[in-house]
């Protein structure tokens, strides 16, 4: 049974499959992992590959000019409680869901577990199908179940294949982020027992609550709250952050391209998604706390990360200020921040992706991540040093990169109502600059020393998953007008919404 | 006049009462038949238990069936209610009968000290429960905890050669002899004012003002001896002290019965007194069970943080989980609100959910025990264990979950109806404070993983899980994840569960 809101009736329940398939291939590798070793990384590769080529797919068949949801798939699942599989993607999920695609299949080609292959990429799979589910979730406690479970594997993948401080690190970011979702989970059941007097039926159906359901101002805000800790943790926004630098140094590789790259958008996009879509209001009433936290992570983010020694710590931090940004976007409520902040998530994801993946890299070779360690590398490997300076450029925000398009509609739709907090945050840009061409210096210019002058030049395999990255980054930046397109008419609809509410 | 031959005893409905019967029946058998027999085949008098056990379980739903036709009815003169609420309890106290003899016959036969009295006794502590729970008069009340309690006394000093277990025995039968002190003081008191001890009667003559004044103290004093007796047992902050010990030194399987049916039948005897006799007084308990509430999961997740031994641990988690429990309790308090019958309903489906899980999780640790010394329950013994036997640290792993109450497990769907019971009624606060417990806890269970997964292993000895706890063990991972995916299962049995017996 498929309930198809734009009118179209699709045989195959494409959004399902995006979530199932990678549950059914991690099931798969975990129960072969001991009869079958050989066959791990490629079930791994099979499952994460098909779901990267059907959400390439669904990014085809996507209207470009509709602003609903389309898609959709709803089945009942706990009638009791008015809970139903609801999935649906629009413009502002669209590219999440497709970056969640295709940075997994990516990571689990490119990065070498070292040990116990077959829990790793069990967890790997288990993990993509989680972020899919939270990014297509239409249903309150469905949205819950996927932001939540997503918590176990990553615990896992940092405590079992991180660095010294693993277990401390993973442990950190479990608790927190679970805090935060306990707030979340009493908000949610708050938000349905107060809408079952407006709608006259227990549903935990976001459409429906968010079109049929009034809250008093009051219930509003609280219910806001509730919800804005969670995605606050998640972010993370100043001052809830601290989790990340620790989870992200500690994290392999491969953790850490998927935490950046698709983990914490979960928090901004259910700030879009939940927050402000259920209570319009209240976000408004909100925004001056949450433009200056925003704006206090940009420039903290960006000052901590020109201190750091430590490479991977440094983009940690830069995330920490990027983030800011999107908050920043996302609350402005004008369609053109809006749009920016999503296509930002987008961007963020693929450079911040990319560094980490680059990072990582020299991890391998030098076995050591402190700046002070490196030096001159551009000389013994010049390809390298000028992937990394597109990665770099895009993530400063260059113009014709992918970080430009976002940062710069950013900037321009928030002006208008958040002046000041824009001024201030237009800072962290030129910030962005110093810290990263600092550590570029740093790290790439001078004269090799005997460690650095070993320093191998990307392999084959290395050079084309990196170019995968630079092709998006270069393409999304000289021609952002495909996605924006898609993006535009939900993010409008969605304005339109929230003005409607807020009158 | 008072010839005994006119005096006629109330009617005895046989069939109503079939599980209890059945269960003296075999623990008769058992007691008779294996005392005049020599030593019976390995394991028959644990498969004698587990028969009984699922005798009485095929009455109870043949009972149940009965009572969805038929609607709720009292019993022998209206000394005891035959309602979907005992039937349940009823089942999952038959369930984890079933399950702990199963684990006890390893653990017993690993000792060489098979015999059938433990057997035996667990099946009378099974009828004492039986009868607590649906008992509607305070004195058989009172006779049901005494036949459970006395059986849990020598239960838990059934291990003669450990001192440790003869001390838990003493210590329990010492705490447990005030606990029952305070009860039947209680009850002596409100009989006092009163004049009945019927629950039914008791709400009829409160609900009189001419009768018994509305702040009556005597009658205040004789409800708070009675919930005093009930936290006793329940094992609620700050009668919790004896738990931990008690738990520590009884043998494994005896802790998860004590854990599983004693506390199953004491949480609900504990509803059902509350919610049909003293409604009309639950603003001034509503008050009292909301602070022992929050009082219980405060202790209980936060001093199970500095615990090493792991039935320490998941002593305190069994009384973080009556915390949880009460709060279900609590929402049934708020008797002016439509919703208060979802507090019963939760109550419910925790408890049958929560026997399966810790018995479940009671079963791993003591085959896991069992490889080592006998106090050797310490968290070192779970050491690398999931890096040994990667299926046993999964299903340990899945039962920890869903203690902690992640997603998709039978946890989160308790976790969840009480959560919705306590805002249904606008308990916020209780909510709010139950979720961060609720965190605090994971940290102890995420202990506990950290161990298993990411410690190296303390020796390369492969833990060998005996059939029976294999039976067992699945039948509980069954339970938590079946309940887990599809809440439905368990929900569609709770629809009729607050309609409690009154006539």
């Amino acid at each position: 049974m498929i309930a198809a809101a734009s009118g179209e009736v699709l045989s195959f329940p494409i959004l399902s499959a995006l979530v199932i398939l990678p549950l059914i291939g991690s099931i798969v590798v975990a129960l072969l992992g001991k009869s079958r070793p050989e066959w791990i990384k490629l079930g791994a590769l099979t499952s994460s590959v098909t779901t990267g080529a059907l959400s390439l797919w669904l990014l085809g068949a996507f209207k470009s000019g509709e602003a609903g949801f389309q898609f959709v798939s709803q089945h009942l699942w706990i009638s009791q409680w008015g809970i139903s599989w609801h999935l649906g993607v629009d413009g502002i999920s669209l590219f999440l869901v497709v970056l969640t695609g295709i940075l997994f299949p990516l990571v689990i080609v490119g990065i070498d577990p070292h040990h116990n292959e077959t829990s790793y990429f069990a967890w790997m799979l288990l993990l993509q199908a989680g972020v899919m589910g939270s990014f297509l979730a239409l249903d309150l406690f469905l949205f819950f179940v996927m932001f939540e479970i997503v918590l176990v594997p990553m615990y896992f993948l940092i405590g079992g294949w991180g660095y010294d401080q693993r277990v401390y690190a993973a442990t950190k970011f479990f608790l927190y982020t679970m805090a935060g979702s306990a707030f979340m989970l009493v908000g949610i059941i708050a938000t349905v027992s107060l809408a079952q007097r407006d709608l006259g039926v227990v549903t935990f159906d976001l459409v429906r609550i968010a079109e049929g359901a009034s809250f008093s101002t009051n219930a509003a805000r609280w219910l806001f709250v509730s919800f804005a800790i969670a995605f606050a943790v998640k972010v993370p926004l100043f001052p809830f952050h601290t989790w990340l630098p620790d989870a992200h140094t500690q994290a392999p590789t491969g953790g850490s391209v998927i935490l950046a790259g698709v983990l914490l958008k979960m928090g901004t996009y259910g700030f879009l998604r939940f927050g402000v879509y259920l209570f319009p209001e209240a976000a408004m009433w909100a925004r001056p706390v949450l433009f200056t936290l925003a704006v206090i992570g940009i420039i903290y983010g960006a000052i901590a990360a020109t201190m750091q020694r430590d490479l991977k710590r440094l983009v940690a931090y830069s995330s920490v200020a990027h983030l800011g940004f999107i908050v920043l976007g996302t609350f402005a409520l004008t369609s053109q921040a809006v749009t920016g902040a999503v296509i930002q998530m987008v961007s963020h994801g693929v450079s911040t992706g990319a560094l980490f993946l680059l990072v990582g890299m020299i991890y391998e070779r030098r076995h050591t991540r402190e700046i002070a360690e490196l030096r001159g590398i551009q000389h013994v490997a010049p390809i390298f040093a000028g992937v990394f300076t597109v990665v770099m450029l895009s993530s400063v925000g260059l113009p014709g990169l992918n970080g430009f398009v976002g940062e710069f509609l950013i900037l321009i739709g928030s002006f208008g109502p958040a002046r000041w907090w824009t001024v201030v945050a237009t800072v962290g840009v030129v910030l962005a600059a110093l810290y990263l061409l600092w550590a570029y210096q740093r790290v790439f210019h001078g004269e090799p020393d005997e460690a650095n002058s070993t320093f191998k030049e990307l392999t084959l395999k290395e050079g084309l998953l990196m170019s995968v990255f630079v092709a998006i980054i270069v393409a999304t930046g000289i021609y952002p007008k495909p996605i924006l397109d898609r993006i535009e008419p939900s993010v409008k609809s969605f304005i339109e919404h929230v003005e409607g509410q807020t009158k | 006049m008072n010839d005994i031959s006119v005096f006629s005893g109330p009617s005895i409905e046989w069939i109503a009462i079939s599980p209890v019967l059945a269960l003296l029946a075999g623990a008769l058998f058992l007691l008779l038949v294996g005392s005049l027999t020599g030593q019976w085949p390995k394991r028959l008098y644990a498969l004698t238990a587990s028969a009984t056990s699922l005798v009485a379980i095929g009455f109870s739903i043949k009972l149940w069936l009965d009572v969805s036709n038929d609607g709720p009815k009292l019993l022998i003169g209206g000394s005891l209610a035959l309602d979907q609420f005992a039937l349940l309890g009823t089942v999952a106290i038959c369930g984890a009968v079933l399950m702990v003899s199963l684990i006890t016959s390893d653990y017993l036969t690993r000792n060489d000290a098979e015999s059938p009295e433990i057997y035996a006794l667990y099946l009378t502590a099974a009828i004492g429960a039986l009868i607590m729970i649906s008992s509607n008069d305070l004195i058989v009340l009172f006779l049901g905890l005494e036949t459970l309690s006395l059986s849990l006394y020598l239960l838990a000093a059934s291990n003669r050669q450990q001192t440790s277990s003869q001390e838990a025995g003493l210590k329990y039968f010492i705490l447990g002899g005030f606990a029952s002190a305070f009860f039947l003081y209680g009850v002596a008191l409100t009989y006092g004012v009163t004049g009945t001890t019927r629950l039914i009667d008791l709400n009829t003559v409160l609900n009189s003002y001419i009768a018994v004044p509305r702040n009556d103290a005597i009658l205040l004093i004789g409800i708070g001896m009675i919930l005093v007796g009930f936290a006793f047992k329940v094992s609620l902050a700050p009668f919790q002290m004896w738990t931990p010990d008690v738990y520590q030194g009884s043998p494994t399987p005896v802790t998860a019965f004590m854990a599983s049916v004693g506390k199953i039948a004491a949480l609900v005897s504990l509803v059902r007194v509350f919610v049909v006799a003293f409604p009309s007084r639950s603003d001034d308990w509503g008050i009292v069970v909301f602070v022992l509430s929050a009082l219980t999961l405060v202790v209980g997740s936060v001093v199970a943080i500095v615990q090493t031994n792991i039935k320490r641990m998941l002593a305190y988690s069994s009384i973080s989980h009556a915390g949880f429990i009460l709060v279900g309790l609590e929402a049934a308090s708020h008797s002016d609100s439509v919703n208060s019958g979802d507090g019963l309903v939760a109550v419910g489906v925790y408890v049958v959910l929560y026997a399966a899980l810790v018995v479940g999780t009671f079963g791993v640790v003591s085959v896991v025990a069992r490889n080592t010394n006998e106090d050797a329950t310490s968290l070192d013994a779970f050491k690398g264990l999931a890096k040994n036997q990667p299926l046993l640290g999964l299903v340990m792993t899945v039962f920890l979950l869903a203690q902690a109450g992640m997603p998709l497990t039978s946890g989160f769907v308790a976790k969840f109806g009480v959560i919705q019971s306590a805002v249904g009624v606008g308990s916020y606060e209780l909510a709010v404070i139950a979720m961060i417990c609720a965190v605090i806890a994971a940290f102890v269970y995420l202990r506990i993983m950290v161990s298993m997964w990411l410690a190296d292993p303390a020796s390369t000895d492969v833990v060998v899980v005996p059939m029976p706890s294999r039976v067992a063990i699945g039948l509980a991972i069954v339970v938590t994840l079946g309940v887990g995916f599809l809440p439905s299962l368990i929900l569609d049995l709770g629809a009729n569960l607050a309609q409690l017996a009154t006539k």
